[in-house]
């Protein structure tokens, strides 16, 4: 587990000024994003809701109707994508047989429940940035989908360290060393709204 | 591996220990939830004290893994698709 990162202050140069951050607000939580900001959270959580949800529409096609009208996936193993794999992880550790048959009944209501997440951010933070007011409902989904978001990141990034200083692991010229800084502002962004629901 | 059960009420009669011992929910350590919001996903989903949610907590983050549930296996099934729901790392497992 991660301590989350702290405001990050020797960002430089970075074309993210500002770590946006969460404050209470009546009913709910608000917060201001600059385009920049809201242009990078909107691509990573349409990225998300894409990657669950085309896996499953291709799955849909494999499965019978009576299948997807019970919500049931055809789905029995851990996906291969090592980002799916850790969004829809399994449901026993040790029993292969209990694991897939929890995946047939969860793992569509998962799939679905991580898309709806992404469209309650992507509905309520705008394009061009600005003033961002969530009700608590919104603030949970927001919660839930940021945390998607990082878990995709730290894959895509191999955190497998909570300690360990990426920065020095990745060459500069590594294309995902901009990710690094998202990965911890994201991270300090979804630490500032549990603290602004507490 | 020791997994230390929490809270786990078990009827004392050596016969039904077996049929009555409580299926639990495991999580298990991963480097990217962040502490303050897996203490937030205990309180949320299981209505634990703050206290009790962050002893759990700490108990994934020191010790690798927690049972942060314990009932039918059906019950323990759902704790588990609510966890992940929340990007929690949970499994179901009977105890022993």
């Amino acid at each position: 587990m991660s301590w989350g990162s702290h405001k990050a202050d020797d960002d430089g140069d970075q074309n993210i000024e500002v770590a946006a951050s969460f404050r209470s607000a009546p009913g709910g939580a608000a917060a201001y994003f600059e385009q920049a900001q809201a242009g990078v959270i909107r691509s990573l959580v349409s990225q998300i809701a894409e990657l669950v949800s085309a896996d499953a529409e291709a799955a849909e096609g494999q499965s019978g109707e009576l299948e997807a009208q019970l919500g049931l996936s055809s789905h029995a193993e851990l996906p291969d994508d090592p980002v799916l794999a850790r969004l829809l992880p399994d449901g026993y550790s040790e029993d292969p047989e209990a694991s897939a048959e929890f995946r047939r009944y969860t793992e569509e209501t998962l799939r679905s429940g991580k898309v709806a997440s992404a469209q309650t951010v992507l509905a309520s933070l705008p394009p061009g940035g600005g003033e961002v007011r969530l009700s608590e409902p919104e603030c949970q989904q927001w919660l839930r989908s940021l945390n998607d978001v990082r878990l995709a990141l730290s894959v895509r990034l191999g955190i497998t360290d909570e300690n360990e200083d990426l920065t020095e692991r990745m060459s500069a010229d590594d294309p995902r060393a901009a990710y690094i800084w998202v990965y911890q502002w994201l991270a300090y962004l979804q630490d500032s709204l549990i603290e602004a629901l507490s | 591996m020791g997994v230390a059960p929490v809270e786990v009420e078990q009827p004392m009669t050596e016969e039904g220990a077996a049929l009555d011992a409580p299926w639990v929910t495991v999580v298990w350590n991963d480097p990217v939830n962040l502490m303050r919001y897996v203490t937030y996903v205990f309180q949320r989903v299981f209505g634990y004290p703050k206290a009790k949610a962050e002893k759990l907590m700490l108990d994934v983050h020191h010790k690798g893994k927690a049972v942060v549930s314990s009932g039918t296996r059906e019950a323990m099934e759902r704790d588990a698709e609510t966890l992940h729901g929340y990007g929690l790392w949970a499994t179901v497992s009977h105890d022993s």
